[in-house]
C-alpha cells in the first residue's frame, strides 16, 4: 500500500515539473509555435494536478477544452507570426526585461510569504456530497443553473463576435 | 506528502500566475501575450480547485467554477485571435509597440 503512495507522489512531482517546464518553454521561446507547444504541455500538467485533486472529470475537460480547443484556436493565430528568418533579422528590444523580472520576483515573493505565513485555512467540518460527476451535474443544473446558462450565452456571443470581426476585415479588403 | 497539502497547490498556482505575468510583459507579439493570459487563468482555476478539495464544504462548487473559467478562456481565446487577425490586417504587424493608434 505504501508503494502506491510513493508512486502517486512521484506522479505529482512529474506533473508539477511538466507544468513548470511547459510554462518556461512558452515564455522563453521566440517562435510562437514553440510557445503554443509549451502551453499545451503545461496545460497537460495542470490536468494531472486536477486528477490529484480528486476530479478526473475536470482533468478530462481540461484536456478537451484547453489542450483540444484553445490551443488549436491559438495555432490558427500563429500564421500571422514571424518566420525564423524575420526573427533573426529583427532586433529584439529588451528594455522592459529587468522591469518584468523585478515585478515577477516581487509578486512571487509576496504571494509565497502570504501563503506560508497564513496556514490557518480551517477545513469544513462536514462535507455535503462527493466529487462524483453525478453530484457536479446535479449542482450545475439545480443550484448553479445561472452559471450554466451564462456560459452558454457568453460562448454564443463570442462565436458571433469572432465571425463578425473576422468577416469585416475580409469585406474591407475585397471592396 | 506534499500532494495532500493545500499550500503546495497554492504555490504552484502562484508560480503559474507569475509565469503568465512575466510572459505578458516580456513577449513581443500579441499572440504571445494571449498565451501568457491562459497561464494566469489556469492559476486561478487551480486555486479554486485546491480550496475546493481541502477547505470548501460543497465539493461541486470549485469544479463548477473551474469549468466556468475554462468556458471563459475558450471564448476569450476565440475573440482575442479574431481581434488580433483584424489588427494584423490593418497594421501588417503584431508587435504591440508598432500598434499605436486606434483609427480604423
Amino acid at each position: 500500500m505504501i508503494v502506491f503512495e510513493y508512486v502517486a507522489e512521484a506522479l505529482f512531482l512529474g506533473f508539477v515539473a511538466l507544468t513548470f517546464m511547459g510554462g518556461f518553454m512558452a515564455i522563453r521561446s521566440k517562435m510562437l509555435m514553440h510557445a503554443v507547444l509549451g502551453l499545451a504541455v503545461s496545460l497537460l500538467g495542470v490536468a494531472g494536478l486536477y486528477f490529484h485533486l480528486g476530479s478526473p472529470f475536470l482533468a478530462m475537460m481540461q484536456i478537451l477544452i484547453y489542450v483540444g480547443a484553445v490551443c488549436i484556436i491559438i495555432v490558427l493565430g500563429v500564421m500571422i507570426g514571424n518566420t525564423p528568418d524575420q526573427l533573426a533579422a529583427k532586433k529584439q528590444s529588451r528594455k522592459n526585461l529587468p522591469l518584468a523580472l523585478f515585478t515577477c520576483a516581487l509578486g512571487f515573493i509576496g504571494l509565497f510569504v502570504a501563503i506560508i505565513s497564513r496556514t490557518t485555512f480551517t477545513a469544513a467540518s462536514d462535507k455535503i456530497g462527493d466529487m462524483s460527476i453525478r453530484f457536479v451535474g446535479e449542482n450545475l443544473l439545480y443550484q448553479y443553473c445561472l452559471a450554466f446558462e451564462l456560459i452558454s450565452v457568453v460562448l454564443l456571443t463570442a462565436i458571433i463576435g469572432a465571425i463578425i470581426l473576422a468577416r469585416d476585415g475580409r469585406e474591407e479588403k475585397t471592396s | 506528502m506534499i500532494s495532500a497539502n493545500l499550500n503546495s497547490y497554492l504555490i504552484i498556482a502562484a508560480v503559474l500566475l507569475v509565469i503568465g505575468l512575466y510572459g505578458m510583459m516580456q513577449h513581443r507579439s500579441l499572440i504571445g501575450m494571449l498565451i501568457s493570459s491562459e497561464f494566469i487563468l489556469n492559476g486561478a482555476a487551480l486555486n479554486f480547485m485546491a480550496f475546493n478539495r481541502f477547505v470548501a464544504p460543497n465539493p461541486a462548487v470549485g469544479q463548477i467554477y473551474a469549468l466556468f473559467i475554462m468556458g471563459i478562456a475558450a471564448a476569450e481565446a476565440a475573440i482575442a485571435v479574431s481581434i488580433i487577425i483584424a489588427v494584423y490586417r490593418k497594421f501588417q504587424s503584431e508587435d504591440p509597440e508598432e500598434i499605436q493608434d486606434m483609427k480604423m
